[in-house]
């Protein structure tokens, strides 16, 4: 077979066949509301607990209950968490798509199937494992009514025998994952020690996949991106939360919500230091977060593709007003209500100058957990420091999926509040207008209700400086240039890119948010196959900063990877770049809706470099 | 006129301002317009009650109507938002400071078509707000369409008749659970202003549809949102009084003919009733009322509904009493062993 990057290792002492050790991809084919997520948490939880670098990518439909759903678990000794195409061990409990499913692996895979499916003979390349899965949840799960819902637990048993896992490691992690639950947590004990019993007296182990602790997770953590950004938020000192529920951002919310309760009631009065409004659809959700900005708080909402959309003309209202906002645009594939299940990088060129007129928004990029908590925080001290809405461009892969990660660092600077109008700045002023650039960098000093000091109205029509309505040209000019000008002052508060790699020649990548760990992995492909050694830098905010005009002079060819058809980030470097550096732009694009893999990025490079190998897939070097 | 002086200017009120704080700007509406007329009883309910503008938030929506707030209280925070959509910017400003007294103009174009949703909405959550509809019958700003208020046959300037039955936003919001319901006309400046210091002693929504013509594209025969049509059509459900708390209660009434409803903040609201026996905190018959009245082309104005004492959204929502706005960093920053603590779970 060999799929990309699978590390071949001679075979340990005494066994005939040779062994692939923590490099491979477990698939989980399922149907959908069936209870597989705490089967496959639990196989994950197993292999982050023996230190063994995991991740985990969740393919679920739109759809309640009965359709069909993969959940796929990499390991990978060299740290690698990108997506990987090929499937090395498929576990198939979903009749409609088992056949698709077998056909669909490389040789050598080796596949653990519900035995009346009859897979077997599908393929002689592959390898078969036989379970009857009913058979032994009715021996372990005495209930009829409570078997379907242990089932998929039994198939964690057998992999834990066949991959040479610990039983007593699969046993902590269910325990962690069910913790409380203690009767669910008896009955999926049960299961898993039926399929791992089962593997032992029935299956003989023929493929070449084990795993082997690699240590402990340490203090590292798991957690997802919409959870992190939550803790973000909460950290961040959140007061007015306003969401409408939307896949693949609601959970953030959800999540802010339990920890909201949780750590932000007041002891003694058991009172709410902050408010959450479900909101009646997201245009509201916006103007709520901006009402709650424009009196003070630190607010914000969360959404998706057609969410940011609706918020539009709100947006505008946000930048031309100068009110904060931070909004969480938790990205699916689009447009319209496209793939709600499915992650792409659609939003960025529609969200950078969302709603009608000259706007330009904040967006900072986030790649991992540690980020989406940080830009969280940082999110909200923009915000208020540029007195604009501030997007954070997430995505499904990154919100929705469980993710290993660092801890979270406690906030080491207070809150960033930005210029608000005191006693004592009003006596410096002597003479105070909304919209009076006095410090020369384009932003002004703004008066909250209820504080004491002078009030203003805000508006989203034409003002002059002291915000009175205004219909004059030079009015709206110096506005409009002022606005301008605090975008520059953003430019250099913004989180700077990160030289990932420092290559040798004159090829560069840039990449941002999850596409960073295919780029990463596409980094060792290519000097490995076709000793390419780009410099691989990853932008990390809107707008851009003087670092990558930097780069790219630097280099002769910038392959700039993402997740979406247009090129969106490309075309919001062309709105501002010269034609020299323009010119060196080249595009890898993916958008299939399933997360970017490290070969499809190595293929379209390689093809871009003159290496001659068609892309194997439809993703295109432009 | 908005800026006419009257003979109370001169005296102060109880927190020893006189009326010049409780204008705005000068108005930019057209010469008669029934919005000036509202924005003028605003400055006097609000300075008959002694309410300190700086405690004031005002909101609004787009349109002429929503033009109303740069026009009183100039001392007040002002937000002009974009077009139907003054309550959920008003919702996120109340939340933010429960402290501040919110008071909202919409027009019926921008309450009744393009932020009707929002404002289905507001009314179920009985946000503290004073929501007043200037309501025209027609779109001023864009020069004299129909509205959703405006009446079946009702015609426009130019003979088109409107084909489509009006939205009662009345009978809308006692339906959803207002908690402070009342109709009133621009041209009745007794009524107006008793209604609004009434809404001023209200907790929760109250809701305001103020009949207020456009001189402009709305006043003419043929149209029922013209003066004349409103001053022929006008049935009060009777006269409005409103004893503020900080007033002993001087007047004499009796309890046979006047309803007397304790306000959340301990005034007393009279009403004179001229229907036998109306009972304003009785929704069944407020819908009644509005039924019946509208059925014989009439519009009932007063205080048509009241529930003084429902909860109300910053109630629900369980807030600390001070504004969140400006909560110190020590109450909404988890400390570091939370962080550690969480951090652990995740592990
Ligand atoms: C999104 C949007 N659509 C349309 C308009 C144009 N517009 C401005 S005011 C208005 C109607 C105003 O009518 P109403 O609310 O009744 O206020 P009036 O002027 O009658 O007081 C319309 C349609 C707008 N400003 N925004
Ligand atoms: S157009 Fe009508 S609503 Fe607008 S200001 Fe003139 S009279 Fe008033
Ligand atoms: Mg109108």
């Amino acid at each position: 077979m060999s799929p990309t990057g699978v590390a071949v290792q001679d075979a340990a002492a005494g066994s005939s066949s040779r062994q692939i050790v923590n490099d491979f991809n477990i698939q989980v084919a399922t149907v959908n509301g069936s209870g597989s997520q705490t089967a496959n948490m639990v196989l994950f939880r197993s292999l982050f607990q023996m230190g063994i670098p995991v991740s985990g990518k969740n393919l679920f439909p739109s759809n309640i209950a009965g359709l069909p759903t993969w959940y796929t678990i990499r390991a990978s000794k060299d740290g690698y968490v990108a997506r990987k195409r090929e499937i090395d061990v498929l576990v198939a409990m979903n009749g409609e798509t088992a056949r698709d499913d077998v056909m669909g692996l490389e040789p050598g895979a080796a596949v653990v199937y519900d035995e009346p499916m009859q897979l077997s003979a599908l393929r002689d390349d592959v390898i078969f494992y036989a379970v009857p899965f009913d058979k032994i949840v009715a021996e372990v799960c005495p209930d009829a009514k409570l078997r379907r819902l242990v089932r998929n637990m039994i198939y964690d048993g057998v992999l834990a025998k066949l991959l040479d896992v610990d039983l007593a490691q699969v046993e902590a992690a269910l325990n962690k994952q069910l913790g409380r639950k203690v009767k669910a947590l008896a009955l999926n004990q049960a299961a898993l020690k039926g399929g791992y019993d089962y593997a032992v007296e029935h299956l003989t182990k023929q493929d070449p996949f084990v795993l082997e602790s690699m240590g402990s997770s340490g203090d590292k953590i798991l957690i997802d991106g919409n959870a992190a950004a939550a803790l973000g938020a909460l950290m961040a000192g959140v007061t007015v939360v306003a969401w409408y529920p939307i896949t693949p951002s609601s959970s953030l919310c959800e999540t802010l919500i339990e920890y909201l309760r949780k750590y932000r009631v007041d002891k003694e009065t058991g009172k709410a230091t902050f408010a959450v409004v479900q909101a009646e659809d997201e245009v509201a959700a916006i103007g709520m977060t901006l009402g709650a900005g424009w009196a003070g708080a630190r607010s914000m909402t969360s959404t998706s593709g057609p969410g940011i959309s609706l918020m539009a003309e709100f947006t505008g209202l946000g930048y031309y007003a100068e009110v904060p906002a931070v909004i969480f645009d938790v990205q699916r594939g689009g447009p319209s209500t496209g793939l709600p299940t499915r992650t792409a990088q659609g939003d960025i060129l529609s969200t950078a100058v969302l709603s009608h007129g000259d706007t330009k928004h904040l967006m900072l990029l986030p790649s991992s957990m540690v980020e989406c908590y940080s830009m969280a925080i940082e999110a909200f001290d923009l915000s208020e420091r540029f007195q604009t809405p501030v997007f954070v461009m997430s995505d499904l892969d990154l919100g929705m999926n469980a993710w290993m990660s660092e801890p979270f660092e406690y906030p080491a600077e207070p809150p960033d509040r930005g210029k608000v109008l005191d006693a004592e700045t009003l006596k410096r002023l002597g003479e105070w207008g909304r919209y009076r650039d006095v410090d020369g960098d384009g932003i002004a000093y703004r008066s909250l209700p209820g504080d004491g000091m002078p009030a203003y109205f805000c508006r989203g029509s034409g003002h002059d400086a002291d915000a009175a309505y205004s219909e004059r040209a030079d009015d709206y000019e110096d506005n409009l240039n002022r606005l301008a000008k605090k975008f520059e002052t953003a430019r250099s508060a913004v989180p700077v890119p990160v030289t990932e790699r420092e290559g040798e020649g004159t090829v560069g990548i840039l990449a941002y948010g999850t596409t960073h760990w295919a780029v990463l992995e596409s980094c060792d492909q290519l000097a490995r196959e076709a000793a390419l050694a780009p410099t691989y830098v990853r932008l990390r905010a809107f707008p851009f900063t003087d670092e990558l005009g930097a780069f790219i002079d630097r280099c002769d060819r910038v392959y700039v990877v993402e997740q979406n058809r247009d090129a969106q980030m490309l075309a919001l470097m062309r709105m501002e770049m010269s034609p020299e550096r323009i010119a060196k732009l080249r595009s890898v694009l993916h958008y299939g809706g399933m997360p970017i893999d490290a070969r499809s990025i190595t293929d379209a490079i390689l093809a871009g470099e003159g290496h001659a190998l068609a892309p194997a897939n439809g993703d295109m070097p432009a | 006129m908005a800026t006419t002086a009257s003979s109370s200017q001169k005296k102060a009120n109880r927190i020893g301002l006189e009326l010049q704080p409780y204008r705005g700007s000068k108005t930019t509406l057209c010469a008669g317009c029934g919005h000036n007329a509202i924005s003028e009883r605003v400055i006097h309910a609000f300075f008959e009650m002694g309410i300190e503008p700086s405690r004031v938030i005002k909101l609004s929506g787009i349109g002429c109507s929503s033009k109303s707030p740069a026009y009183f209280l100039g001392g007040a925070h002002g937000f002009n938002g974009v077009h139907g959509r003054m309550p959920s910017i008003g919702t996120g400003a109340v939340i933010a400071n429960q402290q501040m007294i919110a008071v909202g103009t919409s027009g019926d174009g921008d309450t009744g078509a393009i932020g009707i949703g929002q404002f289905v909405h507001l009314m179920r959550r009985n946000l503290p707000i004073i929501y007043i509809i200037e309501d025209n019958g027609c779109y001023g700003l864009t020069k004299g369409q129909f509205s959703p208020t405006a009446d079946l046959g009702s015609k426009l300037k130019t003979g088109v008749a409107n084909d489509l039955p009006p939205i009662d936003t009345c009978a809308l919001a006692i339906e959803l659970g207002a908690s402070f319901v009342a109709r009133s006309f621009s041209g009745d400046k007794k009524q107006l202003t008793a209604v609004l210091k009434a809404a001023l002693s209200h907790r929760g929504t109250a809701m305001l549809d103020v009949i207020s013509p456009c001189v402009t594209f709305n006043d003419h025969a043929g149209s029922t949102k013209s003066y004349a049509y409103a001053r022929d059509h006008d049935e009060p459900l009777g006269e409005v009084n409103l004893i503020p708390y900080f007033q002993e209660i001087d007047v004499e009434y009796d309890a046979g003919s006047t309803h007397s409803v304790k306000m959340h903040d301990g005034s007393h609201l009279l009403l004179k009733k001229l229907e036998a026996d109306y009972d304003p905190t009785d929704r069944l018959e407020a819908m009644r009322i509005l039924h019946e009245t509208s059925r014989r082309g009439e519009f009932a104005t007063g205080v048509i509904y009241v529930e003084p004492d429902k909860e109300d959204f910053i109630e629900l929502l369980n807030l600390v009493d001070e504004p969140l706005s400006t909560l110190p960093l020590e109450r909404v920053r988890p400390t570091k062993a939370a962080l550690d603590e969480i951090m652990e779970e995740l592990r």
